[in-house]
């Protein structure tokens, strides 16, 4: 890039030279507006009616001044060479979910011994470091910030390799991925300071929720730019599940999140939605960020990974086809499962079991052509560690598709409601499914954004596969004891109808299986710090790739 | 009519065979005759351009679908 820049300012003449100017334009322009964005969050931190709005107003006005003078040093400079990929991005986003990656692992580890283990809710940092706070920082961290990063960057680097054009909108990319990780910043602080709006997976207050409107619609911009500019006459698959991923969670951030401020200069707001109904559009919301966001994505992800890992295009585009629709025709029904012998009407219960079950035949149509994309190809499993791990990330995604359905079934949720189940079957398909096909994916991609020959160690990926699977396995399993027994004692009468065990008596009795879990927790975060270090020292030490040798016989 | 009762009365009817139609449409789609060429050739997509773009012109792979490419 660097060496580009000057060649190309120079040879232009006059038509050079007015785009020249036309982009320093656009840059005072920039200035002008993040100026007035520090300004106008100064002067809203003067008026802030409590501590969360302050920080966050005090953050956007960081990264505005930031921005104002990374802005004033590099005035004119950006070049947008359409015959290069725009890989800068993509490597920043590979960085930033392995960072939340291991934060969130680590909050996740934390909180799962301060339930074995209560003690460990500090009595020093009461109000900020016990569970209840650090419980949404967990979830965030590894479903918006991790998962949201991975997301962010496969989704970038997959739609230029399947468009075979460059991203759209000059230095837009960039704007999503540091206005992402803002809002990050502010649903994290948020979530410490006790601002939220106790909505799971949905609670930063609105002032998050708009910042992260405006960094949704800009994402949404960059992709179908993208698509809309492609050199390739088809839209290959994995984009379909990454425009799907995109568009609908702006659609459920949108109706999940109205609100009515109770002050321009405080986090608090009043819901729109209430009872019931609230309930139910809190459970569209939650069930489809689940489908949208930890589904459809990831199986982007998986379109476009495995088979370049393997070597070998995917097993059925037919069946690709109906996945997608039969997928997004189906998740959005499937929410009012979360609300079964509620106040919810019966019908729409109903509604959602049915949904819920049929669910299970697009999931297992995607599993199996994700599998079987490896036919005639399995000898790799041996061989390649990162190829194991991305089919063990479609086996728990086969696993936890499949528990789901059957969790929603009416009568089977009565005794897995509310239980350590249900929380066992949310990390089998967190863990095993999305982990998994991320650091698959990441293992993929570090060679490659950064031009080395190959991974620094084999032997390093396998020891982080075989942590992560038995981890997983530990957390499951462990979960699903808990859960059964918790969900069996709470139901268990004596002969004259009385209830045989209190509340305590089911806590006191998990304990052993919250300590096996947290173990399991440990061995999950060892194994990702481990590929933290394999990645860096694959770009620190190991040999730059010779440039197109493997590119050009792979094309043939 | 009540607003929900119109609404529910829609998609319980109209708006639920819109639905099948449209899924039973797709299907249909994927399976149409000569798709498997154009099948093959999107599937392969992701083994081409792995590190530049496409040229803008006459430059396209030596594919015969991808001639077509802008």
């Amino acid at each position: 890039m660097a060496r580009q820049a000057p060649t190309l300012f120079e040879t232009g003449g006059n038509a050079k030279n007015t785009t020249k100017g036309r982009k320093k334009m656009w840059d005072y322009v920039k200035l002008i507006v993040l100026a007035a964005v520090a300004v106008l969050a100064a002067i809203a931190a003067s008026h802030a009616r409590d501590i969360a709005y302050l920080v966050h107003m005090m953050i956007f006005m960081g990264a505005a001044v930031i921005a104002f003078l990374w802005q004033i040093r590099h005035m004119g400079e950006a070049v947008h060479n359409q015959n290069e990929y725009m890989d800068g991005v993509v490597r920043y986003g590979v960085v930033a979910t392995a960072f939340w990656g291991v934060v969130g692992f680590l909050v996740g580890v934390v909180i799962a011994f301060q339930l074995a283990f209560p003690d460990l809710n500090l009595a020093a940092l009461q109000g900020y470091g016990n569970f209840g706070r650090l419980r949404p920082l967990h979830t965030s961290a590894v479903i918006f910030a991790f998962g949201g990063n991975a997301l962010l960057a496969t989704a970038f680097y997959v739609v230029q390799r399947t468009t075979a054009a460059r991203l759209f909108g000059g230095g837009l990319a960039w704007f999503v991925f540091w206005g992402y990780q803002v809002f990050i910043l502010m649903a994290a602080t948020g979530y410490v300071l006790g601002s939220t709006q106790g909505q799971e997976y949905a609670e930063p207050e609105w002032l998050t929720d708009l910042w992260l409107t405006i960094v949704w619609v800009a994402f949404l911009l960059v992709y179908l730019g993208t698509l809309i500019k492609r050199r390739e006459p088809h839209i290959y698959v994995a984009n379909w599940f990454y425009l799907a991923f995109i568009v609908t969670i702006a659609m459920l951030h949108l109706v999940n999140n109205l609100q009515i401020p109770v002050s321009l200069f405080g986090s608090d707001s009043v819901p729109v939605w209430s009872g019931v109904q609230s309930a139910m559009v809190q459970w569209w919301y939650g069930h489809n960020a689940v489908g949208f966001f930890l589904t459809a994505g990831f199986l982007g992800m998986m379109y476009y990974f495995i088979p370049k890992q393997a070597e070998r295009p995917v097993y059925s585009y037919k069946l690709s086809i109906i996945h997608f629709w039969a997928l997004i025709f189906l998740y959005i029904w499937a929410g009012p499962h979360h609300l079964h012998y509620t106040a919810l009407p019966d019908w729409a219960q109903t509604l959602g079991m049915t949904f819920s079950i049929m669910l299970w035949m697009p999931s297992w149509g995607g599993m199996i052509n994700g599998l079987m994309t490896l036919s005639g190809a399995w000898d790799k499993l041996r061989t390649d560690p990162v190829i194991r791990m991305m089919v063990v990330a479609v086996g728990f995604y086969g696993m936890a598709t499949f528990e789901g359905p059957m969790m929603s079934i009416r009568a089977v949720n009565s005794l897995s409601h509310y239980t350590d189940w249900t929380i066992g079957h949310v990390h089998s398909g967190a863990l095993g499914w999305n982990g998994m096909i991320t650091f698959g994916a990441l293992y993929y991609l570090v060679p490659k954004l950064w031009k080395r020959e190959r991974l620094y160690s084999l032997s390093l990926v396998s020891w982080h596969f075989w942590l992560a699977t038995i981890g997983i396995v530990l957390y499951a399993a462990s979960m699903w004891v808990t859960g059964i027994m918790e969900g069996l004692m709470w139901r268990q009468v004596d002969a004259q109808g009385f209830l045989v065990n209190s509340f305590a008596d089911t806590v006191a009795a998990k304990f052993p299986m919250y300590v096996v879990r947290g173990l399991g927790g440990t061995m999950f975060l060892v194994g990702a710090l481990i590929m933290c270090y394999n990645l860096w020292m694959t770009v620190r030490k190991v040999g730059e790739a010779k440039p197109a040798a493997t590119a050009a016989v792979a094309a043939e | 009519m009540e607003t929900y009762t119109l609404l529910r009365s829609f998609a319980d009817s109209w708006y639920l065979l819109f639905m099948t139609a449209f899924f039973v449409g797709i299907v249909a789609w994927a399976w149409r005759p000569g798709s498997r060429k154009v099948q093959e050739d999107v599937a392969n997509s992701i083994f081409r351009n792995d590190d530049r773009p496409a040229e803008d012109e006459g430059q396209a792979p030596s594919h015969s679908l991808s001639q077509g490419a802008r």
